[in-house]
């Protein structure tokens, strides 16, 4: 355990806020918000056969995560069922694998994460993932607006709508395998849900809207570290950060309602 | 008469097992405002999606190399309560084709949209201005074809007078040729330069005064009468053909 591990993770952690932010913006658009806290559940059979088999969980993780997300895409390809059909049957299945074959001992870690220090190889891999996210988020930008709009101007418009959709649910599965390192299989999600929730409440345009919604994110994780080692430090970090960002959407409420 | 801009020959769609267009075959001359018209389910949505590539079909599209095409579709899937502003969507479709975000304030005068609507939330502005905004995304690109699936569908009258009003403006001072799809047969008869009539194969094609034959109209129209349960109450669809009789 040393001073700078702990720095990494902080720093890290905040990384990733914004990038969930950015990304559950999107994915509120989209209407497949929900799809993060379902998708995150994905990783479960991965991290449950990474504690039996003693390999890192979060490669684990990202190997079901990422099959499950190509094998979402494809169903809903194929079958024209909607991503949220899709994705709940993986989800379901994966979930049940995920709790039979994870032992007991760690089911808890798998499930709700666990804040550990980062090594700075974890540290810097864990950066170059998020600083992807943003690019792919900042860059596809309008692309994306496009597609949510109409899929068909974005089509007239040259918009290559495969790639970019299969390119979004890359993205967004990278997000919430980021996620895993502090918020496990259940709460993975919850950070690209209620900050975007928070920034749809406040904003009513799209830039105002990204700003707000990764905003929200970086204060939740922030005021989450602070409150976990100042005041709450019983508690685990993940559900704390959680907690904090439900009660900034509540606040968000009585802005808005003021 | 200008240069010929679209060539379509024997053109077949099929969905499935089910033929929605047969052997369809007509030219667009640069300039030409074409109104396609037909009954409901005859496949002139279907025809505008393939005119503009994004459905497989058999026989022959050919647009000329110099044609630039606009879209306005029939509907907007999108949820209107997107934090989405119409400036955003505009800013969008020029980035994505890389304008200049002059291109923007160009096309928003060129339509008559207020400026302040581009800082207004897509689910707040009328349907009257959506339209106009649809119209306005259009432009940007500087195309030279429209092409228009019942632009003025869910707009009261005054608003659909605008539009179309708009959309006579804009092929003078534009230039532009405009294939419009459309229910209603006196925009038809004012605006159009030629009508193609589709009712799954081609029924009539030419000058609306020439085409719109009683006879064409009645073959157009007289599919058997289906009947469709809306809510509690049943509609012969006979009686609508009456509307555009």
């Amino acid at each position: 355990m040393t001073e700078i591990g702990t720095i990494y993770g902080v720093i890290l952690a905040l990384l990733f806020a914004v990038a969930a932010g950015l990304v559950g913006s999107f994915a509120l658009m989209k209407r497949m918000i929900l799809a993060g806290d379902v998708i995150s559940h994905i990783a479960l059979p991965g991290l449950g056969l990474a504690f039996l088999l003693h390999f890192n969980p979060l490669l684990g993780g990202a190997a079901t995560l990422f099959l499950g997300t190509l094998l979402i895409w494809k169903l809903q390809k194929e079958t024209g069922l909607a991503t949220e059909v899709a994705t709940g049957v993986v989800f379901a299945g994966s979930l049940a694998i995920g709790a039979a074959l994870t032992p007991k001992e760690d089911l808890i870690e798998a499930l709700f994460g666990k804040f550990a220090q980062l090594s700075t190889g974890a540290f810097l891999i864990g950066v170059v993932a998020v600083v992807l996210i943003i690019y792919f988020v900042l860059h596809f930008k309008s692309a994306l607006v496009l597609n949510l709009f109409s899929p068909d101007l974005a089509a007239a418009t040259g918009v290559k709508l495969d790639r970019l959709n299969l390119l979004f649910l890359l993205v967004f599965s990278l997000t919430v395998l980021v996620g895993l390192r502090f918020f496990g299989a259940m709460l993975a999600g919850a950070l690209i849900m209620i900050p975007a929730a928070t920034g749809r409440r406040l904003a009513h345009d799209l830039s105002h809207f990204l700003v707000a919604s990764s905003l929200a994110s970086v204060l939740a994780v922030g005021l989450g570290f602070i409150l976990k080692a100042y005041v709450f430090r019983s508690l685990d970090l993940g559900p704390t950060i959680v907690i904090v960002s439900a009660a900034l959407f509540g606040l968000s409420l009585a802005r808005s309602a003021a | 008469m200008g240069d010929k801009i679209l060539s379509v020959r024997g053109l077949g769609i099929k969905f499935g097992s089910r033929s929605v267009i047969r052997n369809l075959s007509f030219d667009v001359c640069a300039g030409d405002n074409l109104a396609i018209i037909g009954p409901n389910g005859a496949g002139k949505t279907v025809l505008l999606k393939a005119l503009l590539n994004f459905l497989s079909y058999e026989g022959e599209i050919r647009w000329a190399p110099n044609a630039r095409i606009g879209y306005v579709p029939q509907k907007i899937a999108a949820d209107r309560q997107m934090p989405v502003c119409v400036g955003d969507l505009l800013a969008a479709k020029a980035h994505v084709l890389k304008l200049s975000s002059a291109r923007i304030g160009a096309v928003t005068s060129l339509v008559d949209l207020n400026p302040e609507i581009l800082n207004t939330s897509i689910g707040t502005i009328s349907g009257g201005q959506f339209q106009k905004a649809l119209i306005a995304f259009a432009l940007l690109g500087e195309p030279n074809v429209l092409l228009f699936d019942e632009p003025t569908a869910s707009l009261d009258e005054l608003a659909e007078e605008r539009i179309y009003d708009l959309l006579e403006r804009l092929q003078r001072e534009q230039q532009l040729t405009i294939l419009l799809v459309s229910h209603d047969l006196s925009i038809v008869y004012r605006a159009a330069t030629k009508v193609l009539c589709v009712s799954k194969d081609l029924v009539c094609f030419g000058p609306p005064r020439e085409v719109l034959t009683p006879s064409a109209l009645e073959a157009m129209y007289s599919a058997p009468a289906k009947y469709y349960q809306h809510r509690r109450d049943i509609y012969d669809v006979s009686s609508n053909r009456k509307q555009h009789d």
